[in-house]
């Protein structure tokens, strides 16, 4: 694999003024460089538990919901 | 969507390989013959209807049941479910025996491990959950007729059985996974035990203004002489829904299950359960499964009060009816006219046009619901 295939794209994302000043001010003595990569980490953080907290409420598996669906074309209630 | 009660759907659904197992050594079970009312509980307790229940219930929660209508681990439950058998079988069974539940013609139906073997207090028992000793009363008369001793236990499904309409009736992870596909996030559900008229379908499509889509699950099972016929009920919702319903905002399927008329309490239960089906709110009308006079006319929206952590949102109607002045089906609370002006939806007079052979009021019933029950010779229960 070259250069070119691990470099990641980033996006510009705004915060107000306010916010980016408390994230300096929380950012002092923790190792982060800079205020995108403080959010980047607190984001990251944020989505995973986000996403734990969904598959844990997960009712059905993919594989049941597969099923179920082949089940309700045969019913005809889709299509 | 809404989780399940008590945080999971049960599935106690053996494995095939399981099923085939037990069936090849039936003979060594000890077996218990269950009634059809009986078969029902056991499919919605397999299928998830009843979560978080994963079999009757043992002593210790049939007691907190009746006294607090909570289960023992705090999750709402508003009467026992209960296996009662005579007291002479009971007393050849054992705690920790392993048993199989039969239908009448002896086919394994469930696999059950018994956990406690009890008895109770009928007088008790119907006055808890019905308010009365009332014979008169269905659910009391019921309660009355039950065998001697309870069984308590969790089950494990050998063999599903048969569905009254194999066509509509669907299992709480069907309904959840047909939600999702039609990507409702907020369902409706509407409970009923009768064809509707234009009240019912108000007060649907008040409630599916307010939400993605509408699940419209008619009760289906042991009922009173005098209600209408499970296949009337039926056929009169889906061609209502043929002609007057989007079709892609509504979903009728069956709920088998005896009718208790336990009034409020069996209210809590109708909401439990479509709350499995990944119902979020519930129509709640007038004296939502009573029978009779032995329930106030809105008991039922009132017990929606001591379960806050319920879930599953009540939507209460009260009264409603087609109004002159206003020239459209109101409820009370939007309709400042007086009475004369309303022509209310009565059961009785609705049925008393059918069973003289003659179509409703078209402003009552819609002709073409009419034309479906008037095709029956007999459409209520004799």
């Amino acid at each position: 694999m070259n250069e070119e295939e691990h470099k990641v794209e980033y996006t510009t994302v705004s915060i107000p003024k306010p916010l980016a000043e408390k994230i300096k001010e929380r950012m002092k003595g923790t190792g982060f460089s800079s205020v995108s990569s403080y959010v980047t980490y607190v984001l990251r953080q944020v989505l995973s538990s986000i996403e734990a907290d969904e598959r844990s409420k997960q009712v059905f598996t993919k594989e049941e919901e597969e099923k179920v669906k082949q089940r309700l074309r045969d019913l005809g209630y889709i299509d | 969507m809404i989780q399940p009660h008590g945080g999971s759907l049960i599935n106690k659904d053996l494995p095939k390989v399981e099923k085939e197992r037990i069936l090849r050594q039936v003979d060594d079970f000890e077996t218990i013959q269950v009634n059809p009312q009986t078969l029902k509980i056991i499919k919605n307790i397999g299928f998830g209807v009843f979560s978080p229940l994963e079999g009757f219930l043992n002593e210790n929660n049939y007691r907190y049941v009746l006294e607090h209508m909570y289960l023992e681990n705090n999750v709402a439950w508003p009467f026992p479910i209960v296996l009662d058998v005579p007291e002479r079988k009971a007393n050849s069974l054992n705690v920790d025996d392993r048993i199989i539940l039969v239908d009448s013609i002896g086919n394994p139906i469930a696999l059950m491990d018994i956990e406690d073997i009890y008895g109770y207090d009928k007088k008790e028992y119907a006055k808890k959950v019905y308010g009365t000793l009332d014979r008169n009363h269905p659910g009391v008369d019921s309660v009355f007729n039950m065998k001697e001793k309870l069984i308590g236990g969790d089950i494990f499904l050998i063999n599903e059985p048969k569905s009254i309409f194999p066509e509509l009736d669907l299992k709480p992870i069907e309904t959840r996974v047909l939600f999702k596909q039609k990507k409702w996030d907020r369902v409706v559900a509407f409970q009923t035990r009768n064809p509707p008229h234009l009240g019912h379908e108000y007060i649907q499509k008040a409630g599916l203004t307010y939400v993605d889509g509408l699940f419209i699950n008619p009760v289906i099972g042991k009922k009173k002489v005098g209600d209408f016929l499970d296949e009337v009920i039926i056929k009169a919702y889906q061609v209502l829904i043929d002609e007057y319903y989007p079709k892609d905002r509504v979903v009728l399927s069956t709920f088998e299950t005896e009718m208790r008329y336990a009034g409020p309490k069996e209210a809590i239960f109708h909401a439990i359960a479509r709350k499995n089906f990944g119902c979020d709110h519930i129509i709640i009308g007038r004296d939502h499964a009573g029978v009779g006079d032995f329930y106030g006319p809105y008991d039922a929206h009132k017990i929606f009060d001591h379960f806050p952590d319920l879930g599953i949102e009540p939507i209460k109607f009260r009264s409603f009816s087609k109004c002159s002045k206003c020239n459209s089906v109101v409820n009370d609370k939007i309709c400042p006219h007086p009475p004369e002006m309303q022509k209310f939806f009565a059961g009785r007079e609705i049925r008393a046009a059918l069973q003289s052979g003659k179509p409703p009021d078209p402003e009552v019933m819609r002709p073409e619901v009419a034309s479906v029950i008037l095709q029956y010779k007999n459409p209520f229960v004799s």
